[in-house]
């Protein structure tokens, strides 16, 4: 039981490595399909805003380690 | 489908090489019985895992797919590429695979040592070793080629690089700390975060400008990034010296 764990912990720390950065890219996605769902005429925008939000939350994450 | 092989052949190079390091590390100690039957048992799972699993991805709807692909494929590659910057600008250690085996092989000596049952906690560690990885590069195949028709082309470049390493690694007998592997992660990282974007937007609905083309544009802007990350965060840390 404890090995399945271990290997169940294992397999989560594959995507959620660092919790806020997780949950950065996370609420992007989130924004992106809001954006997507209440702008349906301007279907590149939820592109855009995926883009530019996962560019922003890599360059923010990166430069908080140094301060 | 070049950009999707070789995604697949460089994640799954990595991949590969962490998963010899460790069963290299454990046949050292143990021989090669109590590594190479836990390494097999941990490919017989990997495999078990694909039949039972592979089929359903069929029944899925392919936008639904799409997005859940794309999600969890931003999670890992944008993980590798937040690593890898850090790793660039000398903010965390370097991954060293020499290391990793020293320190691996010292653990089962500890273990041995005190007398514990050794071969068949080294056969977990080496079969451990092959499912968690062998998971990722299946994780990889699928994200890279699910949804497109790419997955044999794909599952072509996973399967060269795995065969690459275990080709050179069983020839050396030593793990191989010469693979780059932080220039490796890089690379991947940013394949990964692009494809990533890419999957998520196609699940939304976002028509791509360009359509696949857009990928190698994404993997533009995330190099660009990236690199000024480095950058910026080495300068910082460099001030940050006493």
């Amino acid at each position: 039981m404890k090995t399945l764990i271990n290997i169940f912990r294992e397999l989560a720390g594959l995507f959620i490595d660092d919790g806020l950065f997780a949950l950065a890219i996370s609420v992007v996605v989130v924004l992106a399909a809001i954006v997507a769902a209440i702008a349906p005429a301007v279907p590149i925008a939820a592109g855009v805003v995926l883009l530019v939000g996962c560019l922003g939350v890599l360059l923010g994450n990166v430069t908080w380690e140094t301060v | 489908m070049a950009p999707a092989v070789s995604a697949a052949f460089l994640s799954s190079l990595v991949e590969a090489v962490e998963a010899l390091t460790i069963v290299l590390a454990v046949a050292s100690v143990r021989g090669w019985r109590p590594a190479g039957l836990g390494a097999l048992a941990g490919l017989a799972s990997l495999g078990l895992i694909v039949l039972a699993l592979g089929p359903l991805l069929d029944r899925v709807p392919l936008h639904a797919l799409q997005l859940v692909i794309g999600v969890l494929l931003l999670l890992f590659g944008m993980r590798w590429l937040r690593k890898a910057i850090l790793r660039a600008a000398g903010v965390i250690p370097l991954h060293d695979e020499e290391l990793a085996f020293a320190t691996g092989t010292a653990a089962l000596r500890e273990q041995a040592h005190h007398g514990t049952r050794l071969d068949w906690l080294a056969g977990l560690a080496a079969y451990k070793a092959m499912l968690l990885e062998g998971l990722e590069v299946v994780f990889v195949v699928i994200a890279v080629g699910a949804g497109r028709g790419l997955l044999l082309p794909a599952s072509v470049g996973a399967l060269a690089a795995c065969a690459l390493v275990a080709a050179v690694g069983f020839a050396v007998r030593r793990p191989l700390a010469r693979v780059p592997e932080n220039t490796l992660k890089f690379t991947v990282g940013i394949m990964l975060s692009s494809f990533g974007v890419f999957w998520t937007g196609e699940g939304l609905g976002v028509p791509w400008p360009g359509a696949d083309l857009a990928i190698l544009g994404f993997a533009a802007l995330f190099l660009v990034a990236a690199v000024a990350a480095v950058t910026l965060v080495r300068s910082r840390a460099i001030e940050a010296l006493p």
